[in-house]
């Protein structure tokens, strides 16, 4: 809470002018009555029409400075809000946009959404709603029993009696109705569940006919959501008509107490009048107040959870380790892994273990292994997403360690396995690779990446829009232009990781070439389910577990590697015959 | 609520006759709503004789005093209990309405044809069930607490100020209309600054979820301060327009107060220089002022229960189209059961078409015998799922016949011809619940054991048995914690477990890796083993084994025959095939 308050400092004026023009409002208000008392003992008793005039006028002017003063403190209370939340929301996207790999894992993307939209949003509004009336309605509540002090301290003890009285129902039935409200909405979840889980396995559902089972099913849950529901109705709707007998009660007995005093010549008949108003005016500021409280709670809850988001590390690569001796090493070596172990934060095990081999500049590597065999955590260790936990990694004959991981992602060009393409032009997205590039340096990386067809075929060609999560590209397409978006770079080191699949055989080969075939040849590392993609890789790495399963060229893996040769007849079967033979 | 057209008006009928049901509630809501508006509103006047019974030291009526207070007791307390029993009329109104309109809803889901579900987001639906239907409650109990009472309170007022003074209610009558007009004119303006918010926030939400879903690639890229000038340029704008927003719509309560405090100081006036001239007395006049203070009250209740019941209406008709959706087919009366089905399939001039005059199926023919296996092939979108909509009868063909041993499938009940096949999609579907309940979905009474066994039989048993809780893991909606891989072969234990006659695989191993698929097709194998299969996949290899192979291509199938038949052809199966093959060809030498 307190760190974001920080973002409040700019508004120091407006924090301060706000509750207090609040406050002025609310003592005009509170003079009205006051004023009409004076109206009833002095101009009717006297029958004075000049004065009842004149107090009237009285009441217009305070009006009038009430709307003046109410008026400006909602401007200030709106932009010390609106400021806030402007300010909250962009530290907190510019956190984000520096969370370590590990550290965006943890959160979750829908968690960092919902922070950053719904949360700030409501905890703008709190802001608002506390300074418009955090001042104001206590105020007011405690402001009419000053009031009724300065009439008559008989019957102000009446407020002091009361006030509180209201104070345990209002606060009374929310702190009773809050914890039940969230059983309601844990209930609707589940009809939501429901309802949900019914159309995602339509097919299912319909294929094992249970269909009736599940209209049962849903009335349960349906009816368990409504019961809960007139349950919590009943005990919330106990609030007017309680809160309405104590007011009332107690401006009955106001009234039997006035009476005593007015006879014994302490109070007048205007001041009863007033009395009697200032009585009523307490209980709608006292709901006002209640309802600020939850608003309140709300607010700060929202607060707490953008400050956990905020309170993440920003990551450099969160584990700097000594830099180890230097092993001897050939010049032309891009990439050493010597007896590199992997173990993402919070897991029990090692994704990776001792992975040894090495890249040289402009050897092609590939990569493959079964579903979750650590294909993608192996590349991803390259670019620095996250820290290996054992072993070490030299890139062009340094330790990983010894780069900022500005320079490591300027070095490689990565292609991730989910094709993703951002709203705007060909263009831009393509400039992700380099701000500056050059047409031939596009027209270059389209043509490797066998994208200059989809380009050409746009309308608008480069300029073609695309809209938000490329909707508008096929996946194969999508894969190509995010491929060309790598190239644009120019890396040292060129990942493709697992970024072929949607493209047809032919599609797949002819982009192997194209890149073989690059002037300034960057050392690649495919991965690939398909063996076929792999197989004339320089170096092939056969993943199992997490583990190295075999590491060589196709032929001499298909005579040492078991699990190689497994995955290789598992899709042309008929080599298997043919080597049998 | 001139506004009111007819869509609306026809909307408010059916919603009507949900409500019609609980008429003896309605009227009892209604009583209770008017014993207590009018009982609020005697009490200022009885406030006010009580007031008149205190005149100044000395002159105190205080028997009169007693007698109102035990008057306005009876009256408060009265008052209190018709609030509270309203309260819960109300409430079991609306809740009861909005329940029998999700149950109504809910159950149209389950008997709606598959062509109106595929074509509606899912996102949407599930919003008009669940948030449409609580606006509509919340719309509705607004309505029935806010609309009476506030209509009851506003008339009885009326009444009450003209027969203790009509001029001064002239005054106030007057006066009031100023309170309306000026929320109305704030409203309309604030309204376009709403919109510019709620559009910038749009727009900055939109960025949020496409940077933020893929904050790995623009870290990548380093794109990092780039995307958040964008974001800071939008977030600005916002700022602004949030700023104009909260601002004016905040002037409202100000501006209403104001009006009000002239209306409290006409009657001020009035009153004062009326009892000074004796036509009213004090206590009166303090019954007039509290009424003053409460007369705009009901008008503004009343105009936001009005856009409130309109937003209500506009989501009780989402919900009602959603009711009154035309059902699938009904069965017909006489429809067969399909019992131990042989397998025998055969399409006969079959038709079809998703969208109309643009053919997908035209003329198809296919005699399936008997424990076949049927692979279909071609590319990704080509329509190979159509087929298995068709023989799932989750759509009908619109031409010819589909005929499961020699009986039209229209002609047998859904619910036999469905179980008779075993279905395992490419998309897995899991529910949140445990994974023996996941696993018995088919088959309710199946044993522990048979479970166990199923799982073996599909390789599941080996990471079932290393969750934490082996089969009683509770799995969350859409199994959360499980691979894509494992999701599947949860679906195919499903099948096996079920055992099924005939067999519709689409792409059931495609999330597998090829080493546990191959163990996986040899227990697929096992059990297509006299059973009718269809099989789509993307592995050539695995298809080349099948009796018939469809090759389809842009929803058409374009050839049909088996494995040699398809190569000697030399048509498109055979360049498919070819280009694998060659691949492998290249890489040999």
């Amino acid at each position: 809470m307190k760190q974001l308050l920080a973002y409040l400092k700019n508004y120091k004026k407006e924090c301060v002018f706000a509750p207090l023009f609040k406050m002025l409002e609310a003592i005009f208000e509170l003079l009205v009555p006051l004023v009409m008392a004076a109206v009833i003992d002095k101009g009717i008793a006297n029958h004075d029409i000049p004065y009842i005039v004149k107090m009237c006028l009285v009441m217009v002017f305070l009006g009038i400075i009430g709307l003046i003063s109410s008026v400006t403190a909602q401007y200030f209370a709106a932009k010390a809000a609106t400021g806030f939340g402007t300010g909250v929301r962009h530290a907190l996207f510019s956190h984000i946009q520096r969370l370590s790999f590990t550290n965006l894992d943890k959160a979750g993307t829908a968690t960092l959404i919902t922070r950053m939209t719904s949360d700030v949003n409501q905890a703008q509004n709190g802001v608002n709603m506390v300074l418009r009336l955090f001042l104001r309605s206590p105020f007011i509540v405690f402001g009419a029993m000053i009031m009724a002090f300065t009439i008559d301290v008989r019957s102000a003890m009446v407020f002091v009696i009361t006030i509180p009285l209201l104070s345990i129902v209002v606060f009374g039935v929310m702190y009773v109705s809050i914890p039940l409200y969230k059983k309601v909405q844990n209930r609707l979840d589940s009809v939501t569940l429901s309802t949900r889980e019914n159309l995602t396995g339509v097919r299912v559902i319909r294929a094992f006919h249970l269909e009736e089972e599940e209209k049962e099913k849903y009335q349960e849950k349906n009816q368990e959501l409504t019961k809960m529901q007139m349950f919590v109705g009943k005990i919330s709707g106990l609030m007017n008509p309680v809160t309405y007998v104590i007011i009332n009660g107690a401006t009955a007995y106001l009234i039997y107490v006035g009476a005593l005093q007015v006879d014994t010549g302490v109070i007048t008949q205007g001041e009863v009048v007033a009395l009697v108003n200032y009585m009523s005016q307490i209980l709608v500021e006292l709901i006002k107040l209640a309802n600020l409280i939850v608003t309140v709670t709300k607010a700060i809850a929202c607060c707490n959870r953008i400050e956990s988001i905020l309170e993440i590390p920003e990551g450099e690569r969160e584990l700097k380790r000594e830099v180890r001796e230097e092993l001897p090493q050939e010049a032309d070596e891009m990439v050493v892994f010597s007896h590199v172990g992997l173990t993402y934060e919070n897991a029990g095990a090692e994704s990776l273990t001792d992975i040894t081999f090495s890249a040289k500049k402009g050897e092609t590597i590939g990569i493959i292994g079964g579903t979750g065999s650590g294909k993608t955590s192996l590349v991803h260790l390259i670019p620095g997403f996250y820290p290996h936990t054992a072993g070490s990694i030299r890139i062009d004959g340094k330790q990983i360690e010894s780069y900022s991981s500005e320079e490591l992602r300027d070095m490689v060009g990565i292609v991730m396995q989910k094709a993703v393409l951002f709203a705007g032009s060909i263009r831009k997205n393509l400039c992700w690779g380099k701000t500056d590039a050059t047409e031939e340096e596009l027209t270059e990386a389209l043509r490797i990446a066998q994208a200059y067809e989809v380009v050409e075929k746009k309308e608008g060609k480069l300029e073609a829009e695309v809209a938000q999560g490329g909707k508008n590209f096929s996946g194969g397409q999508k894969q190509r232009l995010t491929i060309a978006r790598a190239l644009v770079k120019k890396p040292k080191i060129l990942i493709l990781d697992d970024s072929a699949s949607a493209l047809d055989y032919a599609t797949d080969a002819a982009l192997r070439r194209a890149i073989a075939g690059m002037k300034e040849q960057p050392t690649v590392f495919i991965v690939s389910q398909r063996a076929s993609s792999i197989q004339y890789a320089d170096k092939i790495l056969v993943l199992d577990d997490g583990e190295l399963a075999g590491i060589g060229t196709h032929k001499e893996l298909l005579q040492t590697c078991g699990v190689y040769q497994e995955i290789y007849y598992s899709q042309f079967p008929e080599k298997k015959q043919k080597g049998a033979e | 609520m001139s506004k009111m057209n007819d869509k609306q008006m026809t909307t408010l009928k059916k919603l009507l006759s949900y409500i019609k049901k609980y008429t003896p509630l309605i009227t009892l809501s209604l009583i209770f709503a008017a014993v207590s508006s009018i009982l609020t509103l005697y009490v200022p006047i009885l406030t006010g004789r009580a007031v008149d019974c205190i005149v100044s030291a000395g002159n105190v009526n205080f028997a009169g005093i007693f007698g109102v207070i035990r008057q306005i007791i009876i009256v408060i307390l009265l008052t209190a209990a018709a609030q509270w029993l309203m309260n819960i009329c109300n409430n079991r109104i609306t809740y009861q309405v909005v329940r029998d309109m999700r149950m109504d809803a809910f159950s149209k889901i389950e008997i709606l044809p598959l062509k109106y579900l595929d074509a509606h987001s899912y996102g949407e639906l599930v919003s008009r069930v669940i948030a449409d239907a609580d606006q509509v409650a919340e719309g509705l109990l607004m309505g029935f607490t806010q609309l009476f009472t506030g209509i009851i309170t506003i008339v009885g007022t009326l009444i009450f100020m003209v027969t203790i003074n009509y001029k001064i209610a002239l005054v106030v009558i007057c006066i009031t209309p100023i309170s309306l007009f000026v929320a109305a004119f704030i409203a309309k303006r604030t309204f376009s600054m709403f919109r510019m918010q709620s559009e910038t926030r749009g727009e900055q939400t939109a960025l949020i979820e496409e940077m933020i879903s893929n904050q790995k690639v623009v870290q990548a890229f380093r794109q990092e301060d780039n995307v958040l000038s964008q974001f800071d340029k939008i977030n600005e704008r916002l700022g602004e327009y949030s700023l104009k927003a909260t601002f004016f719509s905040s002037i409202t309560n100000p501006s209403t107060r104001f009006i009000n405090s002239l209306v409290y100081t006409g009657v001020g006036i009035f009153g004062a220089v009326s009892a000074v001239m004796g036509r009213i007395t004090v206590g009166q006049l303090a019954s007039f002022l509290s009424y003053a203070n409460q007369y705009t009250k009901p008008f503004n209740e009343i105009s936001g229960v009005v856009t409130e019941l309109q937003n209500a209406l506009a989501c009780a008709g989402r919900i009602l189209d959603l009711i009154e959706e035309t059902p699938q087919v009904e069965e017909d009366a006489d429809a067969v059961t399909l019992d131990h089905a042989k397998g025998n399939v055969t399409l006969e001039h079959v038709d079809f078409s998703y969208v109309k005059d643009q053919h997908l199926i035209e003329d198809f023919n296919l005699v399936v015998k008997p424990g076949e296996r049927v692979a279909i092939v071609g590319p990704t979108g080509c329509g190979k799922t159509t087929l298995i909509n068709l023989l799932m009868r989750f759509y009908d063909a619109e031409g010819g016949s589909i005929k499961v041993d020699g009986e039209d499938i229209r002609h047998l009940t859904r619910k036999s011809l469905r179980t008779s096949y075993g279905m395992v999609l490419q998309e897995t579907w899991l529910r949140e619940g445990t994974i023996l309940e996941n696993i018995k979905m088919g088959v309710k009474d199946a044993t522990r054991e048979q479970v166990i066994e199923a799982a073996k039989a599909s390789h599941a048993h080996s990471f079932i048995k290393r969750l934490p809780q082996g089969y009683d893991t509770v799995i969350t909606e859409d199994g959360g914690g499980l691979s894509q891989g494992q999701k599947q072969l949860l679906c195919i234990t499903r099948v096996m477990l079920s055992l099924p006659p005939m067999l519709i695989l689409d792409e059931a191993t495609s999330s597998i890796d090829t080493r546990t698929e191959i163990r996986i097709q040899n227990a697929f194998a096992k059990m297509m083993q006299g059973r009718t299969s269809f099989i789509v996949a993307h592995r050539l290899s695995t298809i080349k084994e099948a009796d018939i192979i469809l090759v389809m291509k842009d929803g058409h199938i374009i050839e049909q025959g088996n494995h040699e038949t398809l190569l000697a052809k030399n048509g498109f199966y055979a360049t498919l095939y070819n280009s694998q093959f060659i691949q492998s060809e290249d890489a040999a030498n």
